[in-house]
């Protein structure tokens, strides 16, 4: 029996996905032996004309990582899922729209101004930014339009599993690749990790106190970070409460407060909300009837940046999705 | 049917109160009617603006009240949903601080409602749009000036960052 094909993808990411699935180490070897990749960009030599070769529906399982922002992105993503079965997000990025989701802070030309023109390293005294099409004479230069707006992968295509988590980590990714080949697969739509929040399974948790109250808040680098204690106790923002966990806590064993890759756990439709009300109801929560508005107004200014801080990975997946551009139509 | 909207659908149907209204400059002239969402809690403010209803004070009929038990059962993730289903602006009421009926519920709110203010001026929303405020059940007549003044204020802002063509 032809051993069912496997394509991984990557999109807008850092490279850290294809790093974890390297990181599967020999058990990769396993994975090879029972399937044949057909496409992957970082490690072997396919090409696109060699996915649209293949039938519809031929690919067995697409692992696409990354945010969709380009043009290349979307044509891509749309075409693998035309030829795969099963289609799984891999990562905060493809899932939830991750670090390059934050830029839906900025629009295009924003981003364009800071990164071709006015970075301190940038040397470009005829301000040339990056065109769709530049004529060189013998002919027409063409890049992807690099869109406005981030997006997450199930808002360009359907998406029939999510692996979360910045990047997943190789337990996860085994079970998933397991569970596919036999064909053991949960509900479509459902998200490979445990259904629980961070904090239930924080090595720290039992210095987690009845009455978690954070009387001010500290960056972590302002404070030496005690390795032990919650990190809402010293103060620090932890998004572990609203939080899904499967992380293996890996940054937090690191003695990094929880930045909430994972994206939330079942049923809450929005990460940052839900995160920003978990912090904003422990912040001065000892002394709370005796807080002014003046009081709870100088708490709620130590937290700089509550939307790059609560959508650290989920921006794009948000209910407001990005800042407004205009109003209408935005 | 919730009664503060019965109400105030009711009035909304009397030509007098929206001459009223005029005359008092609430309603401007800009052609521009916004969608508000209240959120009211159930023991001191919602009874506020049953009162204001019975009491035939006189406010807006822009407002649509959803009654929820407690402002500290108000999630953000509700003001939200408010604004991306396209509400020009989203109205709190709870019980004056001491007075929350679950103790210290309202505490909850006078923290998240602010910060979520903050995080929405982030995201290029006027934070003027969501309005915390403290209601009791005798405030009858307060209500109707909250309600009154937050629709001018959301009125003189425009259409809300959602609003859908019409």
């Amino acid at each position: 029996m032809a051993k069912p094909k496997v394509a991984f993808y990557w999109c807008a990411s850092c490279g850290g996905c294809e790093e974890a699935v390297v990181d599967l180490n020999e058990d990769i070897l396993k994975v090879t032996d029972a399937v044949d990749i057909v496409l992957w960009p970082v490690a072997l030599d396919f090409r696109r004309k060699d996915v649209e070769a293949l039938s519809d529906g031929e690919i067995a399982v697409s692992f696409i990582n990354g945010a969709v922002r380009t043009e290349e992105q979307e044509e891509m993503v749309k075409l693998l899922r035309e030829k795969s079965g099963l289609v799984v997000a891999f990562g905060s990025c493809a899932h939830l729209g991750g670090i390059p989701g934050l830029g839906n802070f900025c629009t295009r030309e924003t981003i364009f101004q800071t990164a071709y023109k006015e970075t301190p390293s940038t040397e470009n005294p005829e301000g040339t930014v990056p065109q769709e099409k530049t004529d060189i004479g013998i002919g027409v230069l063409t890049l992807p339009e690099l869109y406005n707006t981030v997006k997450t992968l199930n808002q360009t295509i359907p998406v029939d599993y999510y692996l979360p988590g910045c990047p997943p980590p190789p337990d996860l990714i085994m079970n998933a690749i397991n569970a596919i080949l036999t064909g053991q697969l949960p509900d479509k739509g459902t998200v490979l990790a445990p259904n629980k929040a961070q904090c239930d399974t924080c090595p720290r948790a039992d210095t987690k106190p009845e009455k978690l109250s954070m009387a001010e808040i500290k960056r972590p680098w302002e404070i030496k970070i005690d390795p032990e204690k919650c990190f809402l106790v010293q103060g620090l923002i932890c998004l572990g409460p609203a939080t899904r966990s499967g992380c293996g806590e890996t940054c937090i064993r690191a003695n990094m407060p929880c930045r909430g890759c994972f994206g939330p756990i079942d049923g809450v439709i929005d990460q940052g909300a839900r995160a920003l009300s978990a912090i904003a109801s422990i912040l001065g929560l000892e002394g709370e009837e005796k807080m002014t508005e003046e009081d709870s107004q100088k708490l709620i200014d130590q937290i700089a940046d509550p939307a790059g801080t609560f959508y650290r990975f989920s921006l794009p997946s948000s209910l407001l999705t990005r800042k407004r551009m205009e109003y209408t139509g935005g | 049917m919730c009664k503060a909207y019965e109400i105030s659908g009711h009035l909304a149907a009397n030509n007098k109160m929206w001459d009223n209204l005029k005359l008092k400059g609430i309603m401007m002239d800009n052609g521009f009617e916004p969608k508000i969402v209240g959120i009211c809690c159930n023991w001191c403010s919602y009874a506020g603006a049953d009162l204001a209803g019975v009491s035939r004070f006189q406010y807006p009929s822009n407002i649509k009240i959803i009654r929820v038990m407690c402002s500290g059962r108000v999630d953000p993730t509700f003001i939200l949903k408010a604004i991306e289903a396209g509400a020009d602006g989203v109205l709190i009421t709870g019980c004056h601080p001491g007075d929350c009926h679950y103790i210290a519920g309202n505490y909850k709110a006078a923290r998240r409602i602010p910060l979520l203010k903050k995080m929405l001026s982030q995201f290029g929303i006027e934070s003027e749009r969501i309005r915390l405020e403290w209601v009791s059940a005798s405030e009858g007549a307060r209500f109707a000036e909250v309600v009154t003044d937050f629709t001018k204020t959301v009125k003189e802002l425009g259409p809300g960052p959602f609003r859908k063509q019409q």
